[in-house]
């Protein structure tokens, strides 16, 4: 019913014929109330003092890149989390028996969530840049993240992204790389590129995980990985109960879902006795588990959790990486969740350097890049094409600025979202991974 | 009782009052949240450090990102007037004195005019902003523009009792107009001048723990 495309250069599932952005069957009383009860859940002290404290200033609009590729002021940041504020004014602010007593806010009603679901979802990819533009300082990225769960409660998530976070959720995959699937690709990968690629080791030291991105539309990922683990000689694994990080309970604002995912993994560290978790070249992976998992599991986790970048960063630093230098410049697209709003941003340049790469960054780069326009799952959304076509020309202007003869990333998401911005502008640059340019230049 | 004596009596109690509860009352109503735990490993632990660097640095506009400049550069003009016309000219130093003993070095009243003429313009242009601009007009509602009345009104009230020498009713009708905004403070976006120490600081905070950027 919902049938994965991997012919087009963006994997998702194919463009569905009737749309169904709305799940279950509730009444429209019913998934205002769900919607308000979730809201109430996440009204933390943090969230309470943001919904608190905006100054109604616009400055996140010109941070954003819907906003600022399509002049549309519904695309400004905080109004995006209207019907949050409205829920907090209304029924859990300071001065809510104000506003119940004079009905200046009306409470949040499924009317509404509908409209504002484009807004949560498919114009916003929680890059932060908006959190850094704030003069306040309102983290409206975070905030986003929480209103998505009362949209999920309500059963007002967009089509495509529900149906692979349910996918994800059943397969563990989302893109169908089930566990008899990673077996295969690792098998065969294995015996075409002649390198032992670790799977199910009762113990290691290491346990990495991937993206499914990278497992269905960039496998030379998992040899890139694989040569570089062998080569340092650690004792490492993937393993087939906790490979995928990608983590689209989070994307859809299902947090039991989003746990599972963690949990998947967490678990499969734990059993397998690792002493590090390496995440792969996905962004969002990396606030997932980094930052969110040891919340999810509910206690300080007993193993280090790093970003692939940050792993080979500390493999250079060690003096354990021996690399060839690398002749050619090169420009490097940061991922807003694993450098703004993760803050690794030195990472991938730590390795740029210790590769000889002429590094040219873009203006501007590190914490306040641009993002590509496909992160929080707006990539899998068909109706968000545009949208995310537009954001993209910004990043094609940052890339050509440079002239670097070649781009590279630390995410695969964005990797996707760039080959999907490749072939419609008909753009001449390829994106590359960090972590294949790397596996390039190990020394023979 | 006289208005002079009732704006400088009991309505200044009042609005000192009100202005002073509904601050506190605004603050327990985030206060009274529940904090959610983080067992996440830092990257850093000097999180107290990050949250008054963000109260600080925020004050600068950020690296990289473009904001809307002319807005910004209204803004600290309009805010650095009205910090000098309410705590550097004489009279109002010799208020605050007579109210609270303590007092300062005045600026030349000179410098207060041109800080009170720069403060005039600047709220006019950021009204104009609001009204004009699309994303401003959307974000709008009564508290941005009563909030912008009652700021307005004190510098118009004050600006009337230059020409001098004052008559007590014009005194007091300024007297009076400072207290409106005193008791609207708490209830609307003004709070900022308190919010904007906290959310700053939680920010800071929580991003020096990811060692992320502000």
């Amino acid at each position: 019913m919902n049938e994965l495309d991997f012919d087009s250069p963006r994997f998702t599932i194919k463009k569905p014929a009737v749309r169904h952005d709305k799940q279950g069957d509730a009444s429209d009383a019913e998934r205002g109330a769900a919607a308000l009860q979730a809201f109430m859940k996440d009204m933390t002290r943090s969230a309470a003092t943001y919904m608190e404290s905006c100054i109604r200033c616009g400055h996140c609009a010109e941070a954003c890149h819907f906003y600022v590729t399509s002049g549309d002021p519904q695309f400004t940041p905080i109004w995006k989390l209207e019907p949050f504020r409205q829920a907090w004014k209304r029924e859990a602010g300071p001065l809510s028996f104000l506003y119940k007593t004079f009905e200046r806010r009306k409470p949040v009603d499924a009317e509404q969530l509908r409209q504002w679901q484009e807004l949560l979802y498919d114009s916003c990819t929680m890059c932060g840049r908006c959190t850094l533009a704030c003069p306040m300082g309102i983290d409206i990225a975070g905030l986003v993240a929480q209103a998505r769960h009362g949209m999920f409660a309500a059963g007002l998530v967009p089509h495509e992204l529900w149906a692979v976070a349910e996918r994800a959720e059943r397969e563990g995959s989302p893109l169908g790389a089930t566990p008899r699937v990673l077996k295969e690709r690792i098998e065969w990968l294995s015996d075409e590129h002649e390198v032992d690629i670790a799977l199910d080791r009762p113990q290691a030291d290491v346990l990495v995980t991937l993206s499914s991105i990278e497992l269905m539309k960039y496998p030379k990922s998992l040899v890139a990985l694989a040569r570089i683990l062998n080569r340092l000689g650690v004792s490492w694994t993937f393993r087939s109960d906790g490979y995928e990080a990608t983590n689209f309970g989070l994307f859809s604002g299902n947090l039991d879902w989003q746990r599972d995912m963690s949990l998947r993994i967490v678990n499969a560290a734990i059993a397998s006795g690792a002493k590090t978790l390496v995440l792969p070249e996905c962004g969002h992976a990396y606030g997932a588990l980094r930052w969110q998992g040891a919340n999810m599991y509910g206690k300080p986790l007993p193993f280090r959790v790093l970003h692939i970048s940050e792993f080979l960063a500390e493999a250079v630093r060690d003096g354990r990486l021996a690399l060839k230098p690398m002749r050619e410049s090169i420009t490097f697209h940061d991922p807003c969740q694993v450098s703004r709003r993760g803050g690794a941003t030195g990472a991938p340049r730590e390795v740029l350097a210790a590769l000889g790469a002429e590094l040219r960054e873009m203006p501007p780069a590190g914490d306040a890049n641009w993002c590509c326009g496909g992160g929080g799952g707006v990539v899998t959304l068909h109706r968000a094409d545009e949208h995310r076509h537009r954001a993209f020309e910004i990043k094609m202007r940052q890339v050509e600025t440079t002239r670097a003869e070649r781009l590279a990333t630390s995410c695969s998401n964005c990797r996707l979202t760039f080959d999907d911005g490749q072939a419609h502008y008909k753009w001449d640059q390829k994106m590359e991974s960090l972590l294949e340019v790397v596996a390039e230049q190990l020394t023979d | 009782m006289g208005l002079l004596e009732f704006a400088r009596g009991p309505a200044l109690a009042f609005s000192v009052a009100v202005l002073v509860v509904g601050l506190a009352w605004r603050l327990y109503g985030i206060f009274r949240r529940p904090a959610r735990a983080d067992y996440s490993e830092p990257r850093r632990h000097d999180v107290a450090a990050g949250g008054v660097r963000a109260i600080f640095a925020k004050m600068l506009p950020p690296r990289g990102v473009k904001v809307r400049g002319p807005s910004m550069v209204n803004a600290y003009a309009y805010h650095i007037g009205l910090a000098l016309v309410v705590f550097a000219f004489a009279p109002h130093i010799a208020f605050i004195q007579r109210t609270t003993g303590l007092a300062w070095r005045a600026l030349p009243d000179a410098v207060i005019y041109v800080a009170a003429g720069v403060t005039i313009v600047g709220l006019t242009i950021a009204l104009l902003a609001r009204l004009g601009d699309p994303v401003l007009r959307l974000l709008s509602g009564f508290d941005d523009y009563f909030s912008w009345f009652v700021t307005m009104l004190p510098l118009i009230t004050g600006m009337a009792l230059l020409p001098g020498p004052a008559q007590p009713v014009h005194v007091a009708i300024h007297l009076l107009s400072l207290e409106l905004l005193l008791i609207w403070l708490p209830f609307g976006k003004l709070a900022h001048a308190a919010l904007v120490f906290v959310s700053r600081w939680r920010t800071g905070a929580d991003f020096r723990r990811k060692g992320a950027a502000v």
